[in-house]
């Protein structure tokens, strides 16, 4: 029989891995295409074409309005009885991304207005499309107001990411809850994914803080 | 311009430039000609419409009546729609200063300067830093290249403001009200880089309160209320001899605000 504190770090191991191999990962890759996902949603939305704004609007209503759970089995569960069989893994990632395009457009679209407009003007009057402008002069700008929301997005999305072990996708809390089912010691495991999904969260933190003293450095003090 | 001069060719000539917002006409027929190398300096009360002009000749706000022609070789009538391609060429020759600098808070001076040139008229990078170097020389802030705007006070910023307009090379020259957000004190070495511009000839719209400054360097004093023309002429036939009384009230409002 081996003792609690034994357990723990025999645990610990297999648990860390499960961050690094599966939650992470997820979360990172999911984040990524979920920004891209937000900025055209974003920019949908700031569309003066009324149908294009309206579509934007429709999906963050939808994303912003439905569980997540919902969306994850809608997509792993009720996908395959309309004869689309995606694997755990990818249905994970579509699901989490296009719950982080929903949410995040919104902070884009707010950060690409508080941008002033005489920011637009001076990059037209150099002679930039507004594509080019909205790329060289007002996402940069945006990027530094951006970045504090959507850290909460990202750091939301890695403990989100736990739904996926639902779907049966290997993450952190998947390896976590099959030591606990082996083991039957369910307080001691999960209080100590709790603590792992917390460690992830703090090195996050941190990290943000270091963007934004890097975005900061042409900003008055 | 002295009668005795030959007359030089125009640079931008404006005809019936109209433009509303919404219900509110804030630009009714107004007629410009600007010839190459001098300064007209646009004047006249808040409301009159002068820095909606300057705006409509740098493609910021589209005129929805009247024609722009630059040097004879651009033409753009604004009765019919116009593209965006026509608003480029627009900008292409013409580069403004705005009132509140609008530099580009997180790129340095150097970058500011040389973004227009490098990343729309594909200038190679060293050749436009070189040229933006020698700019930045000339209005004193050399040594300033790599600060960003927030280090800078507001006459240092406007300068730059300035030298980022003159990167561009263009035939003409827009400044919007460049002094009126300075601080008192800084506001001469803002006029005094714009004089040596006149100087050399630059060909520049001013819209401006700076009356002792639109005495001195202009050519041209255009009066605009209510937006229309109401009298241009020379510094001395305007600010001395106004002949409407439109622009006597103004002149004597400005010079006794008590």
């Amino acid at each position: 029989m081996r003792t609690d504190s034994e357990l723990f770090w025999d645990s610990l191991g297999p648990i860390v891995l499960g961050g690094i191999t599966g939650t992470i990962p997820l979360a990172v890759v999911s984040f990524v295409i979920g920004l891209a996902i937000a900025l055209g949603i974003a920019l949908m939305r700031l569309s003066k074409v009324r149908v294009v704004s309206a579509i934007a609007r429709f999906y963050i209503s939808v994303i912003r309005g439905t569980p997540l759970l919902v969306q994850l089995f809608v997509i792993f569960y009720g996908l395959p009885s309309i004869g689309i069989v995606v694997p755990a893994w990818p249905c994970a990632v579509i699901a989490f991304s296009m719950n982080v395009g929903g949410y995040a457009a919104e902070v884009i679209r707010a950060a690409i207005l508080s941008v002033p407009r005489g920011q637009w003007e001076a990059g037209y009057m150099v002679g930039m499309s507004s594509s080019t402008t909205l790329r060289r002069i007002i996402l940069p700008q945006a990027a530094r107001v951006s970045v504090p929301p959507l850290s909460n997005t990202f750091i939301s999305l890695v403990k989100d990411s736990s739904l996926a072990s639902l779907i049966t996708v290997t993450e952190l809390f998947r390896v976590a809850q099959q030591v606990a089912a082996f083991s039957q010691e369910f307080m001691l495991l999960y209080l100590e994914a709790a603590l792992v999904y917390w460690v992830i969260c703090l090195v996050l933190s941190t990290a943000q803080g270091r963007i934004e003293t890097r975005l900061d450095r042409y900003v008055a003090h | 311009m002295s009668p005795t001069e030959p007359v030089a060719e125009a640079v931008l000539t404006v005809r019936g430039l109209h433009k509303s917002f919404g219900d509110t006409e804030v630009l009714k027929s107004i007629d410009l000609i600007v010839r190459r190398g001098t300064v007209v300096a646009l004047i006249g009360p808040s409301g009159s419409g002068k820095t909606t002009v300057l705006r409509c000749l740098n493609g910021l706000e589209v005129p929805d009546g009247g024609t722009v022609d630059i040097a004879g070789e651009l033409s753009l009538d604004f009765s019919a729609p116009v593209g965006k391609r026509a608003l480029a060429s627009l900008r292409d020759r013409s580069a403004m200063v705005f009132q509140h600098y609008n530099l580009f808070p997180h790129k340095t001076v150097i970058e500011n300067v040389i973004e227009g040139p490098v990343q729309v008229q594909k200038r190679p990078r060293a050749e436009a830093e070189a040229d933006a170097d020698e700019l930045l020389r000339r209005v004193g802030l050399l040594e300033r290249r790599d600060a960003y705007p927030f280090e800078l006070s507001g006459g240092q910023q406007q300068r730059v403001g300035i030298v980022r307009a003159l990167a561009l090379r263009p035939e003409l020259l827009l400044f919007d009200e460049p002094t009126s957000a300075l601080d008192p004190e800084l506001v001469g070495d803002v006029l005094s880089v714009m004089k040596e511009l006149a100087d050399e000839s630059w060909t520049m719209v001013i819209v401006t309160h700076e009356l002792e400054f639109a005495r001195q360097v202009a050519d041209e004093i255009v009066f605009m209320a209510d937006g229309v023309v109401v009298e241009h002429g020379t510094p001395t036939e305007v600010l001395k001899n106004p002949r409407h009384e439109r622009t006597r009230q103004f002149l004597h409002r400005l010079l006794n605000p008590f």
